[in-house]
């Protein structure tokens, strides 16, 4: 259901579990599913012993890709105007993700009521994996 | 890197919808019928499963082209010494015109934005570089702008300095 602009106000906040320990499958799955199937995510022999990391890791675009999941669960389906983060950690398997989205302001943009949304999504350790900020039009 | 035809189909939205663990039922063609939007959309981050529909992906191993994952040995391409950099994704940035759906034909027309260095924390120099994607449909109509931001280290992570 999509919101209203009296749904909503500056500040109003809303936090959810994007994913629970997440698995080795899920990046198959997104590999397979996108197309990127750069062995970073997929090939644990590549991940350490070619590209010297503990071990595969998300594609930034499946934590984006969780993210926007509470984004649309808030603001509705067909509603994005724009989304954009930047990635700031890595996303290991057994990670829990959380992100947080709030109102930074309500607009009007070509009559029509917008919400400008912050996007913060952290892992169990409390560290910020992703940050950025998206629009969303609203009912009048 | 273009898809010169990017057919949206709702198969290929179940899929990458299960990929990013989203049961939202507008994403599924047996239940978007009862949402608001009453047919099945694309999920935002959609149009990165363009790379599906680029002849020559790099991230997909081809037939005769020696492939930078495991086989028998840990890496098809090795690299020489000095070469222990990684490219990954540091932003993504999309605006919206509107929602996609199955019966879509997109094109992708991508081209190169800014260029930047910065020193990375660990040493070394980070290089970041922008391209910009635009994504059309079979009218010719803006629906998708996509801004990534990659970036390119000079050391692998474990790499002595």
């Amino acid at each position: 259901m999509a919101l209203s602009r009296q749904d909503l106000s500056v500040g109003s906040v809303r936090e959810s579990v994007v994913v629970d320990d997440l698995t080795r499958t899920q990046l198959v799955m997104y590999a397979g599913a996108s197309g990127d199937y750069n062995p970073l995510h997929t090939d644990e022999v590549f991940a350490t012993q070619v590209a010297g990391f503990p071990g595969v890791f998300a594609h930034g675009m499946l934590t984006m890709a969780l993210s926007g999941k509470a984004l649309t669960d808030w603001v509705g389906d067909g509603r994005l105007r724009t989304f954009g983060v930047r990635f700031r950690g890595q996303v290991w398997p057994g990670d829990t993700l959380t992100t947080t989205v709030t109102v930074r302001a309500l607009d009007q943009v070509d009559g029509e009521p917008v919400a400008d949304l912050d996007v913060v999504t952290t892992n169990q350790a409390g560290e910020v994996v992703l940050s950025g900020t998206a629009s969303a039009s609203l009912d009048a | 890197m273009a898809a010169s035809r990017f057919p949206v189909e709702a198969g290929h939205i179940m899929m990458f919808a299960r990929a990013i663990a989203d049961t939202n039922p507008v994403y599924y063609e047996d239940s978007a019928g009862s949402t608001e939007v009453g047919e099945v959309i694309a999920p935002p981050t959609f149009t990165m499963a363009s790379a599906q529909f680029e002849p020559d992906h790099i991230l997909r191993p081809t037939k005769g082209r020696p492939w930078l994952g495991s086989g028998r040995e840990p890496t098809g391409v090795p690299r020489s010494d000095g070469e222990g950099g990684t490219g990954l994704h540091a932003e993504q940035h999309f605006t919206y015109h509107r929602p996609l759906r199955p019966g879509d034909v997109l094109t992708a027309e991508t081209r190169e934005g800014e260029r930047w260095e910065k020193e990375g924390k660990r040493g070394g120099v980070l290089t970041f570089s922008e391209i910009i994607t635009d994504y059309r449909d079979q009218e010719g109509r803006l629906v998708v702008t996509s801004r990534m931001v990659g970036v390119q280290t000079e050391r692998a992570p474990g790499e002595q300095v």
